[in-house]
Parts: structure tokens; C-alpha cells; sequence
């Protein structure tokens, strides 16, 4: 029953986003206020029965129906349970009904929260809304329906969740990370109706405001956990690899910071307005290329979705559609935008357009460096891979420059800046950072080990004391040096401050762990025992320990500190049943200054095993950093001035303009 | 953004499409070998079947060969071993490289699925697989008479396989070889 | 006397408590290449793989031969080279820097080019006759909005 209900339910949501993808838009251009109106019911209708299609789908998931092959694939009954709830979204069709129901959830949200918005504008976002929501359906229903029957002979066993799923990780990552992906879908629909209506304004900036930003929070926790799973499931202690599915969401992040600051700009200036559009419509486009890049198959990938090119070229074409639409519409329309350059020198909007230009730099790279292989296979010019290697080289002093430029940023005035101002404000944090950039590294040459003053190290401190220090002096001398002062800041500008120290301690993660790094590969019996660094690693030897859907083989390596304080750690190397994979879980024992990672290698002979031990100084800041951004970004998006104009539009003001300040 | 700046993401979208459909077509996960037009590498192995016998690059001139890279782990190998009987009845010369094999698990492994072989050389430690960029059994190489590899495949063949990579380029290689 | 007691003592220890490192080397500068060239190349098999993370049996086989190269005094270039004749620039993470690649390399160059020409043109000065029509375009939309936002009916 489940099964067919869920089904049922998404046909019923499918209806409605074609009623919603049409009658507020043509409501919209006819005045029809009942039609206008009929989209936030049709928002909300849809989330009711994607909400319903899911709980069934969950609840096919508990009851072992492997009459639905969705679960025979993914699931198992030896499975626990709530491996059993997130396997709903572990691979392509779950994930897919997943997206719908978020995308569904911010429509209705949009729905709720639009009381403040002219009715023809929030009845042309939901429309678009209801459009992509039609896209995706379709998709679903016609290439990749999870309730898809086995019938009339059901396998009594599934083939099980892949263990490397089989983990905590994906019970948070996918769904987070698809709340932003899917969530840039919203600035992308205010973007295109604005164009629609010829509208465009720091109204609009300010309605869309709270949106972007709150999407643009869910994609950097999304992606930081992502990188976290990564890092402690893997087993090899990286956190990071330029993975085409990896860059498929790095891009509309980096997109959606440039259009998170564009967009003030736009709000209180009226300035970069073509940019702010052209930036909300690229960062959705590149979210849904992202989903064609990962569930096509035409990039190889660890984290890919099972190849299938007929599913390829349906989101291919609605990626065609779409953007395409959505380019044409922008070509033809922007230019009415008058787009008033009235800045110069070194003002606040020079370095926000520095700003965004590097991040598109940075993007295009990515881009590039990610399709390349396929471009240079397509036009015959042979396979080659483009990896890290190729990645870092430019991504790395790209930053290093946008850093720099960050420090300035609190400094600048709209309109100009006094260039001499802004040196004098640099020189002492630029003295500070510089004295510091020379003497920790200095400090932490270790001539035993013959090791050498750390240049990448010298260049991440700079960059990150400056960034730190640049932010302090802003925030005394904007408050005088009073901290009443500076409780009455805005949380605007307190989501600020907190996003870019975020950005300092994440930089100080990546630049500090990848610098000191201490990695060995060893083979080692019971009662080995190694020193690295500070630290003696004592291997125990391996126990063989059963478990529900698995054998595991479980080394204890106990790790003694300088001060003899010892920690035991339990490296594992797994064997599941039901599928017969290989799986390394490493064991970590993490602090805020180092980490000590410790994974079990292949066994060798007699009761030896290989061990990788490895130290990795500050790699908790990567994350640690990564939630700060998240959380400046959430301080910032409610920020008094969003909630406060529902209050403005009842108590009538002199002013007439509720559109501008 | 002047008037026209304004096409220029469209247009370039529009060109990233066409390469995204033309690379539907294509699979990302198979390399091409590197050596096709260059001479098979050097070698001296023993013969699977006798080890008192030295098998070196100067048996495979002469001759249009097929060389066969196969294991008995290896399960695809014993999928695909059937077609390579049939080519063998056919008339075509096929040269096995035992990779990374133990001998008396190859000799056993021919004996129950048959041995289209001419003769197999016995590559324990894979160092010939390496020279020849092998990455995963089966791949089968096309050696033309003067010893030059004119085609690889990575993959079992089939009659399919046979008659839309291989067979017309083995014909040609035929006539040149006369 | 003490000292050669002392010298023994150490030697007693290093040896007892020495162990294997699953690859040796003889030279401490030959592992840090050889970390640096298995971070670089690629598994011809995996799904994205460096061969530095990967166990699969090939990229055993290619950490053993890069092993053994730099142990005979090869140069990293030539032992990518050696590598890349049999199997292609494909396991290459770092693409070769030629004709066909230079639009991958190329291009990030340009673009940054192109958009720092563009904070430079756009920050100059502008003229005074934008701002006049960029007045009356205020103007104007601002009746525009406050007819659309519905509190002028």
C-alpha cells in the first residue's frame, strides 16, 4: 500500500507544480488577483504531498519491502534502522524525491514569508519555483522513480547500503547540502522575476537579501560536512580532492558568496544590479549542472551516482532550457537596469568588485579545470585528467589575494576611499601579521628531524593574522574603543565579522595542517612501538570482533604524549557481509591543535599489519572555521532591518519610499 | 554591461551544451594505451607450459598476433574465454600473457576452459603488463607483423566487440603482412 | 668509557625499537619525492584516485616501479615520462603544459586579467550626465514600486 500511496502522491504534487509553474504568472500579467494568490496554496500543497510521497518511502524503507527496487538495492534487514531511514536518500532516486521535497519546503516557505512583496512579483517566484519543481518531477517520474516495483517476484534480501553510506555522515550531509543546492533555486526565481516584471531595485535587494544568505549558510555547512565525512570515513585523511562531484558544489558556493556581497552593494547603493542578476542566475545554473555533472556519469568520480546517460540528457536538456531562458532573458532585459558606476578609486565598491571578481576567477577555474578532460575527449585531443595539482595552483594565491583585499574591506567608504587611510589602517595589523608570519614557523623548525623554515606556513599566518587583526581595528575603531558601543552594531555587521574570521581560521586549518603534516607507513607487529614528532604510537596487535552486517578486524594503538598522558585508539578494517566490501575506518583522537589519525593498512605477514600513523596539526579549524562562516551568514541574514518591515508598512511613515532607503 | 557583453554568458553557455551532449556519448573511464604505432616492448619470460623455454618479442614478428593478457583469477578472462576458442579455430594467431598468475593455476585454469593459445608467456610479476600499460584483465593487443601494436582493448570480446574493432583491421593487417 | 657505553646503549635501542617503513628508501630526499610524485599520479583504474590513496593492485604495482626508479637515480621527470609512455598523460594529475593544453592553463590567467581591466574601467570617474539620468530613472521607478507594492490602490 506504502509504496503505491508515495507514488500516488507524487503524481498529485506533479499536477500541482504545473498549475503552479502556470496561473500565478499568467495571473501575474493579467491582474487576476485570485490566480496571483492560488500560487501559495499550490507551494504549499506540493510540500504537503512530497512530505507524504517521503514518510512513505521512509516507511517502505523500515518495513524491508524489497518489493520496491529502490530498496532492494539499497537496503538490507540486517541493516540498522536508521541506516535503513537515510538509505532513503543514498542513492539517485531517493536523492532525487529528497531535492523535490526541499525544493517543495522553499517554495512554501516563500509562500508563508511573502506578505511584504508586491502579490504580481511573489506570484512570479513561485511560478518559476513551480517550474523547476515540474522539471524535476517529471525527472523523477519518468527516468528515476524510486517506487518502482519488483514484481511479481520480490527478492527476500537487499543487496544493502554501500558501507561507505553507512555512517553518520550521510544522515546530515545530503540533506543539509541540499537545502542550500536547492535552495539557490530562490534567489535564481527573485532574479528572473525581476527581469520578467523590468523591476529592479534595492527593494528587491532587500527582500531577496534574507534568502540568499540563509541559502548560501545551508551550502557552506552542506559542503564543510561533506568534507568532514570525507576526512574521517575515507580512511586516508584527506579532506579534500578536487573531485568533479566535490567542485560540482564548490562552484554555486563560491558563486553565492560573490552574490551574497554583490548584493549588498545592491541594496545600499543601487549599484552592480546586472552583476547581482547575472550572479543569481549563474549560481542556480551551476547547482543544476552540478546535478547533471553527478548523476550522468560523464565525469568520473569516487562520489558519482550510478552511470546512466538516458538520465544524462533529460537534465541535460531542462539545463538547456532553463539557462538558456534564463541568459536570453537577462541579455535582453538587463540593459534597461540602469547600472550607475558612480564609485571610484579605492571605495568600498572597488573591493567588492575585487572581490567577486576573484571568486568568479576562482569559479571559472574550477570550472574549467573540472570539464576539461571531457572538452579535451570530445574534440579528440586525447584523455588526460586534471587533478589537484592543477586546482591548487591557481585556487591558492587566488585566495591568498581576496584575503588580502579582505582586510581592507571594513576600511573602505561607498562612493571613495582615501588610499592613504586604508595604508595607514594596514600598517600596523600588516606589521603584526608579518612579525608573526616570521617567528612561529622560525619556531617550529625542528632540527632533529631536519626540517626547514615553512614558507606556506609563513604565507597562511600572514594572511590569516591579517585578516584577524584588520577585523579587531575595524571593530575598535568603528565603536571608539566603547563596548556599548558595540553591542548597538548590527547583527549585519556582526555576521560579518564572525563569516570572515570564519574565513581566517579555515585558512589557518588548510595552510597550517597541509604545512606540518606527519605521515608514516609502517609495518608493524604487537608491541611495536614508533615516536613521531611528540608523540610514541604502540600497536596492540588486531582482534577479529563481529558485528550485525559486518566483521570487523580491530587494532588498538595507544598514543603517549610528551606529558605521558596516553589515549587508546581502535582503528578498524571491515568485511560486510552482505556485499562483500573492504572498508577502512580510521580512528582519530581530535583536539583543537592536532589530530592524530591512525588507520589499519593491509594485513601482512604472521601478525603484522601495515599502519598509517599520521598528525595533522590545526585540521579542526577547516571545519571550526567553516561553521563560523555559517553562522556570520545566518547572524547576518536576520538582521532587525528584514523582520522590521512588516512594521514599516502598517505604521505609514512621511517618507513614501518603503522601496528605498 | 554594454549591449553585447551582455550575450556573451548565453553564448558561451550555449557552446558548454554542445560539448556537454557530445560527451554523453563517451565513457571516462577507459584510457587509450599509449603505445598503439609503437613497437611491442622487449621481453624474455618463460613459457607457461615449459620452463626450460624462453620466450622473447622476436617470436611475435612474422606474424599478425593477437596478445591476450588473461589470469585465472580473473572472472571477465573466463567470460571472454570462449570467444578466444572460436578465433583460435578461426585462424587467428593468439598469444596469452599470463599476468600476475601462479603457473599451476593457469595450467589447471586451460585445461578446464580450453587453450586457444599458440603458446602463453608467464608474466609473474606483471613487469611485461606494466611495459605494455596493462590496468585490469582482460586487454587484448593487435600486433602487426612487424611487431608494432596497431590496437588495445580493455575489456572481454565478443563477437560484436570482434567484428566492429577488430576484424577488418586484423584483415588489413593480413594483406599487409604478405 | 662511559661515552662507548653510551654509543652502544643508543645503538642497542635504535636497533631493537627500528621498524620497517612499508616503503624504504635510502635517502630521506627519495621519500619525499616519491610522496610528492605518488600525490601527482594517478590510478589508471580507480574511480579518481591519486596513487598515494590507492591500494588496488595496479597502483601497488606503479608506487613499486616509481620505488625502484628512484632508487636507480631517475629524475622525476623522467620517471613521469617513463610512467606516461605506457600509460598515457591520462594518469597525470598535472597536466603537461602544451599546445593542447593551453587553453587549460591560459585561460584562469586571462580571466583574471579581464576582470582586473574591468575593476579598473568601471572605478574611474564617471560623467556627470549619468547621474542626471540616473536621477529621473530613480524617480521613476520609484512611482512605479509604490503603484506596485499595493499600498496605493
Amino acid at each position: 500500500m506504502s509504496p503505491e500511496l508515495g507514488h500516488l502522491a507524487v503524481i498529485a504534487a506533479l499536477c500541482l507544480s504545473f498549475f503552479q509553474a502556470v496561473i500565478p504568472m499568467v495571473g501575474s500579467f493579467v491582474g487576476h488577483r485570485s490566480w496571483m494568490r492560488l500560487g501559495h496554496s499550490l507551494a504549499l500543497g506540493q510540500f504537503v504531498f512530497l512530505g507524504l510521497a517521503f514518510v512513505c518511502l521512509i516507511s517502505v524503507f523500515i518495513q524491508d519491502d524489497f518489493s520496491v527496487a529502490y530498496v532492494a538495492n539499497n537496503s538490507n534487514t540486517l541493516l540498522p534502522l536508521h541506516y535503513k531511514v537515510s538509505a532513503v536518500w543514498g542513492a539517485h532516486e531517493g536523492s532525487l524525491l529528497l531535492w523535490t521535497l526541499i525544493l517543495a519546503g522553499w517554495s512554501g516557505a516563500i509562500a508563508l514569508f511573502s506578505g511584504h512583496m508586491p502579490q504580481t512579483f511573489s506570484a512570479r517566484v513561485l511560478s518559476i519555483l513551480g517550474f523547476i519543481s515540474l522539471g524535476f518531477l517529471l525527472f523523477l517520474l519518468f527516468t528515476s522513480n524510486p517506487f518502482e516495483r519488483l514484481l511479481p517476484v520480490s527478492p527476500i534480501e537487499g543487496r544493502d547500503l554501500n558501507p561507505l553510506l553507512q555512517d553518520f555522515g550521510l544522515i546530515v550531509h545530503p540533506p543539509m547540502l541540499y537545502m542550500g543546492y536547492v535552495g539557490s533555486s530562490v534567489p535564481f526565481a527573485f532574479a528572473i522575476a525581476a527581469l520578467i516584471g523590468g523591476q529592479f531595485d534595492s527593494a528587491w535587494a532587500r527582500w531577496s537579501r534574507p534568502w540568499i544568505n540563509t541559502s548560501w549558510v545551508f551550502l557552506t555547512l552542506g559542503i564543510s560536512l561533506g568534507s568532514w565525512w570525507a576526512y574521517y570515513e575515507l580512511g586516508w585523511g584527506g579532506w579534500w580532492f578536487w573531485d568533479p562531484v566535490e567542485n560540482a558544489s564548490f562552484m554555486p558556493w563560491l558563486m553565492s558568496t560573490a552574490l551574497v556581497h554583490s548584493v549588498a552593494a545592491t541594496e545600499k547603493r543601487g549599484v552592480f544590479r546586472s552583476w547581482t542578476l547575472l550572479l543569481a542566475i549563474l549560481s542556480f545554473s551551476l547547482s543544476l549542472l552540478g546535478a547533471f555533472l553527478v548523476r550522468s556519469g560523464i565525469l568520473t568520480s569516487v562520489h558519482s551516482f550510478a552511470n546512466d546517460p538516458e538520465r544524462g540528457i533529460f537534465i541535460l536538456w531542462f539545463l538547456v532550457i532553463v539557462v538558456g531562458a534564463s541568459l536570453l532573458l537577462f541579455a535582453i532585459r538587463s540593459p534597461q537596469m540602469a547600472n550607475s558606476t558612480t564609485h571610484r578609486g579605492w571605495s568600498r565598491e572597488t573591493i567588492l568588485l575585487v572581490n567577486n571578481v576573484l571568486l568568479v576567477t576562482s569559479t571559472a577555474t574550477i570550472f574549467i579545470g573540472t570539464l576539461y578532460p571531457l572538452f579535451s575527449d570530445v574534440f579528440q585531443l586525447g584523455k588526460i585528467s586534471v587533478g589537484a595539482p592543477y586546482f591548487n595552483f591557481f585556487f591558492v594565491p587566488l585566495m591568498i589575494i581576496l584575503m588580502l583585499a579582505l582586510g581592507f574591506a571594513g576600511f573602505t567608504r561607498w562612493g571613495s576611499t582615501d588610499v592613504n587611510l586604508l595604508l595607514r589602517r594596514g600598517l600596523f595589523p600588516g606589521l603584526l601579521s608579518f612579525f608573526i608570519a616570521l617567528l612561529v614557523p622560525a619556531l617550529l623548525t625542528d632540527s632533529s628531524s631536519g626540517s626547514s623554515y615553512s614558507f606556506t606556513a609563513g604565507i597562511t599566518l600572514f594572511v590569516s593574522a591579517w585578516v584577524l587583526f584588520m577585523t579587531i581595528e575595524d571593530i575598535y575603531l568603528k565603536s571608539r574603543g566603547s563596548w556599548i558601543n558595540a553591542k548597538r552594531f548590527t547583527c549585519s555587521y556582526w555576521g560579518m565579522v564572525i563569516a570572515h574570521i570564519g574565513l581566517a581560521a579555515c585558512a589557518l586549518g588548510v595552510g597550517m595542517s597541509s604545512s606540518y603534516d606527519e605521515q608514516r607507513d609502517l609495518r608493524m607487529m604487537p608491541g611495536d612501538a614508533v615516536k613521531i614528532s611528540d608523540y610514541e604510537f604502540r600497536f596492540g596487535g588486531v582482534n577479529r570482533v563481529d558485528n550485525a552486517n559486518f566483521v570487523a578486524f580491530r587494532g588498538e594503538v595507544s598514543v603517549t604524549d610528551k606529558t605521558g598522558m596516553t589515549i587508546n585508539l581502535f582503528p578498524e578494517k571491515r568485511n560486510y557481509k552482505a556485499g562483500g566490501q573492504v572498508m577502512t575506518e580510521a580512528a582519530i583522537d581530535a583536539s583543537l591543535a592536532r589530530d592524530l589519525y591512525v588507520s589499519l593498512g593491509e594485513p601482512l605477514q604472521g601478525e603484522a599489519w601495515a599502519v598509517r600513523l599520521q598528525i595533522k596539526p590545526l585540521v579542526r579549524f577547516i571545519w571550526l572555521g567553516s561553521v563560523l562562516i555559517g553562522f556570520g551568514g545566518l547572524l547576518a541574514a536576520f538582521d532587525k532591518r528584514y523582520r522590521r518591515r512588516k512594521k514599516l508598512l502598517d505604521g505609514q511613515s512621511n517618507r513614501g519610499g518603503l522601496a528605498f532607503e | 554591461m554594454n549591449k553585447f557583453a551582455v550575450f556573451a554568458p548565453l553564448a558561451l553557455f550555449l557552446g558548454l551544451s554542445m560539448i556537454l551532449f557530445l560527451g554523453l556519448d563517451k565513457d571516462p573511464s577507459i584510457l587509450p594505451s599509449a603505445l598503439v604505432d609503437k613497437e611491442f616492448p622487449e621481453f624474455d619470460l618463460m613459457a607457461l607450459d615449459d620452463e626450460h623455454r624462453q620466450i622473447t618479442r622476436e617470436e611475435l614478428l612474422g606474424d599478425v598476433t593477437l596478445v591476450n593478457v588473461w589470469a585465472s583469477w580473473c572472472y571477465a578472462c573466463s567470460v571472454e574465454h570462449n570467444m578466444l576458442n572460436k578465433l583460435s579455430d578461426r585462424g587467428v594467431k593468439i598469444v596469452g600473457l599470463n599476468y600476475k598468475d601462479q603457473v599451476e593455476d593457469a595450467m589447471l585454469w586451460l585445461e578446464n576452459l580450453g587453450d586457444p593459445f599458440v603458446y602463453s608467456v608467464s608474466d609473474i610479476r606483471g613487469r611485461l603488463g606494466l611495459d605494455l600499460g596493462v590496468y585490469g584483465a582482460p586487454e587484448t593487443f593487435l600486433v602487426d607483423a612487424q611487431g608494432i601494436i596497431r590496437y588495445r582493448r580493455v575489456g572481454v570480446i565478443d563477437e560484436r566487440v570482434w567484428r566492429n574493432e577488430f576484424r577488418d583491421l586484423y584483415a588489413e593487417l593480413l594483406v599487409e603482412a604478405q | 668509557m662511559k661515552r662507548l657505553l653510551l654509543v652502544y646503549t643508543l645503538l642497542f635501542f635504535s636497533i631493537a625499537f627500528g621498524l620497517d617503513d612499508l616503503v624504504e628508501f635510502s635517502d630521506p630526499l627519495l621519500r619525499e619525492r616519491y610522496d610528492q610524485l605518488t600525490w601527482e599520479l594517478r590510478c589508471p583504474k580507480c574511480q579518481n584516485q591519486n596513487l598515494a590513496d590507492s591500494n588496488s593492485p595496479i597502483s601497488l604495482d606503479l608506487k613499486d616501479e616509481i620505488h625502484h626508479l628512484l632508487e636507480r637515480g631517475l629524475s622525476n621527470q623522467e620517471i613521469k615520462s617513463h610512467l606516461t609512455s605506457r600509460y598515457s598523460d591520462f594518469i597525470l594529475y598535472r597536466p603537461q603544459v602544451n599546445k593542447t593544453t593551453s587553453i587549460l592553463w591560459g585561460s584562469p590567467i586571462l580571466i583574471l586579467f579581464i576582470g582586473g581591466w574591468l575593476v579598473f574601467r568601471l572605478s574611474r570617474r564617471s560623467n556627470e550626465l549619468k547621474q542626471e539620468n540616473l536621477k529621473s530613472e530613480m524617480d521613476k521607478q520609484r512611482l512605479k514600486n509604490l503603484l506596485d507594492s499595493g499600498t496605493i490602490e
